[in-house]
């Protein structure tokens, strides 16, 4: 008979490689999920140049006029209409800024904390200004920079691999972890002479080489489709990746380590990452939070995570600028992963 | 006089909570034996199954398994010993092949995945996923998984409840096939009929104790008689007054009485000589609704022993 050699670790994880390769749901969150967000992102986000401004003149007096004058420009979307019907199409979004005529001028109705809406009235009011006769007094020039390197997209992409980097290890250890002993099947694991420390390792490098795959998609379609240019060295990026999903590995097996239900590990797994969504600049930068907040917000894991990242990526910073970070993320993750071995429970 | 595989003395098990589920319990499994804990829900069976296993500490007493005690040779221990608990999920993304690849894996030596597939008869089933077996498949599945270090010692916990009797009949062969290389069985269940065709010696577990202890035919015989005769009469068109259970204890050949609701059983060591005196007691039989002969089991065993039976609700068929 053949002899075959057997090694549980091996065996661990070619299982998990297996049984996550076998769950459609988990590779769309992980592989398709990220694509969809960074397409959908960088249509709606794309070079503010071009923007349309959706400008709605309200009928009655000096409609025509205004009409005539924002018409001439096709950056501006034009439509005349009655006034209730300006104020539903505003309410769903559809207006940027409605005008009226007001005797001898205009009004304008917008939201300030609608993103562009600011700059929309001021092209909007620039526009029928200078169709009145309004001559700038000094002349100005603009360049227009949409180069890659310095737009949303650019920005976002390093935000959506501190995402995925963290999603990743928190699911893919803590909800599997969590399902297992709830099957009774980590019990079932330590009734044979396996080695435990070869099962945890065995999780941890099967989630590692997951994360090498979902970075390379994301960063070949960032590179591909939206034209990214990673400007530091790869090594230190990958320094930087390996440290981040280390660090939320050991995050996810903490939050794991003793609760067999799977609600539980869910809604804790969702409470650790709430705060890091919103606040860690995935989608827009941290340092928009409030001076008070920020002590808060730098002290994520996520943000350390994204800063690496971002300098990393869009700066091309050498490894040893980013030590801190990636100090701080060591630290998190080898207490977390010693605080999850002491109190992990096995059945 | 064959060596231990099993020996606990005065095992203790109190859950933090305070239920106690295993009071002073002595066992002693020899090798190369079947061995059953047989009792109700809630009996200790799985608390004392898993103690030996070394899965649960005990609260008190001594185990020793093999000739070594938890805690001082558990790595001995576990690379004899094939384990089934109560109640695993298999992984069920897995084939049958890789989900015994990996058992395999967890010992120094063992059966091939083609070997144990090959023990429990799933050959047809090999390359299928875990999530699309029967339950009787599942179940031969955990056997081998219990199989797959080749242990020298096996515990089951329940291998058969919820199988209809053809799958339990199959699991049953593969355990016979198991013992019969000299090897030692400890498996727990509330079905006496498994006890008794599977078991050669078998503990009644009721409470957290042993309450009887034995072959199932010296159980058996230790009512004073084999037979059962369950009867039923109606009151209403009765020709004579209906027995009292006095009467029917002073019948030739009856060892001992139970009544339940309609059903009055039995238990004579001579049906021949019982038979027509009860008949004849009965009036000719004219108000009977029910008779049925049936040779004594366990469960009677159980029944004496408690007033209870075995599977909660259940009266004798
Ligand atoms: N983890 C636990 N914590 C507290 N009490 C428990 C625990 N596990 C079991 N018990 C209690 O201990 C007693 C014995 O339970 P055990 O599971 O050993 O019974 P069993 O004989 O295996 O029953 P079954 O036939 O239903 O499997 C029961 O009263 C049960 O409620
Ligand atoms: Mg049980």
């Amino acid at each position: 008979m053949k002899h075959v050699k057997y090694w549980p670790f091996k065996q661990l994880v070619l299982v998990r490689t297996r049984e996550f390769s076998r769950e459609p749901e988990a590779i769309f969150w992980v592989y398709v999920f990220p694509i969809l967000l960074m397409f959908g992102l960088g249509i709606a986000f794309r070079s503010g140049a071009d923007q349309e401004v959706h400008v709605d003149v309200v009928a009655g007096s000096r409609a025509e006029e205004a009409r005539a004058a924002l018409g001439s420009d096709p950056r501006f979307q034009v439509a005349v209409v009655s006034p209730e019907e300006a104020k539903a199409r505003f309410a769903s979004g559809k207006t940027d800024v409605i005008v009226e005529g007001r005797g001898e001028g205009y009004r304008y109705v917008y939201d300030p904390s609608r993103t562009g809406a600011e700059a929309a009235r001021i092209r909007v009011n620039d526009a029928l200004q200078a169709a009145a006769g309004r001559r700038d007094p000094v002349p100005s020039a603009s360049e227009l920079i949409t180069e890659p390197g310095s737009r949303y997209i650019d920005w976002l992409i390093p935000g959506l691999l501190g995402m995925n980097i963290m999603g990743g290890g928190l699911w893919g250890l803590g909800f599997v972890t969590v399902d297992m002993r709830m099957r009774k099947l980590l019990k079932r694991f330590v009734a044979t002479p396996m080695r435990r420390s070869d099962f945890l390792l065995a999780l941890m490098a099967s989630r590692l080489m997951f994360l090498v795959t979902e970075i390379g998609v994301i960063l070949a379609v960032g590179c591909l489709a939206f034209g990214l240019q990673v400007k530091g060295s790869l090594l230190a990026l990958a320094v930087v990746i390996l440290v981040g999903a280390a660090s939320f590995a050991g995050l996810g097996l903490l939050v794991a380590s003793r609760t067999d239900k799977i609600e539980t590990v869910s809604g804790l797994l969702n409470l650790v990452m709430l705060p890091m969504w919103l606040l860690s600049g995935i989608f827009f930068s941290a340092e928009r939070f409030p001076g008070a907040m920020q002590p808060l917000v730098q002290a994520l894991p996520l943000t350390q995570l994204n800063n690496a990242l971002r300098a990393v990526i869009l700066e091309g910073a050498p490894l040893g600028s980013q030590w801190l970070p990636v100090a701080a993320l060591a630290a998190y993750g080898i207490l977390a992963f010693g605080a999850a071995l002491r109190m992990f429970k096995w059945q | 006089m064959p060596a231990l595989a099993i020996r606990c003395k005065n095992l203790v098990k109190r859950y933090p909570g305070g239920v106690l589920a295993v009071r002073g319990l002595d066992l002693e499994v020899r090798e190369g034996e079947c061995f059953g804990l047989l009792g109700p829900n809630g009996a200790g069976k799985t608390t004392t199954i898993e103690i030996l296993e070394g899965i649960l500490p005990p609260t008190s007493g001594e185990v020793e398994i093999l000739g070594h005690t938890w805690g001082n040779g558990d790595i001995e221990i576990r690379k004899r010993i094939g384990i089934s608990l109560q109640e695993t999920r298999l992984s069920e993304k897995l084939t049958v092949r890789e989900t015994l690849r990996l058992f395999r894996s967890f010992y120094p030596g063992g059966l091939e995945p083609e070997q144990t597939i090959g023990l429990v008869s799933l050959e047809e089933k090999a390359d299928a996923r875990v999530g699309k077996l029967s339950g009787g498949q599942r179940q031969r599945l955990a056997v081998a998984c219990a199989m797959a270090g080749d242990p020298a010692l096996l515990f089951l916990d329940e291998p058969t409840t919820g199988l209809d009797p053809q799958s339990r009949r199959q699991i049953w062969e593969i355990l016979k096939r198991f013992r019969n290389e000299g090897r030692t069985i400890l498996l727990t269940t509330h079905y006496m009929d498994e006890a008794e065709r599977l078991c050669d010696r078998v503990a009644i577990v009721d409470q957290g104790r042993i309450i009887a202890l034995g072959s199932p035919r010296d159980l058996i015989a230790s009512l004073g008689a084999e037979h059962v005769i369950d009867i039923s009469v109606d009151d209403g068109g009765a020709t004579a007054p209906p027995p009292s259970e006095g009467d029917l204890r002073a019948l030739p050949g009856v060892t001992s009485v139970r009544v339940e609701g309609s059903t009055i059983s039995l238990t004579v060591s001579e049906p021949h000589v019982a038979m027509p005196r009860l008949l004849e007691r009965l009036g000719g039989g004219g108000s009977l609704t029910r008779l049925s002969m049936r040779h004594a089991s366990l469960e009677d065993v159980f029944v004496t022993l408690t007033g209870r039976h075995l599977r909660e609700g259940e009266a004798p068929a």
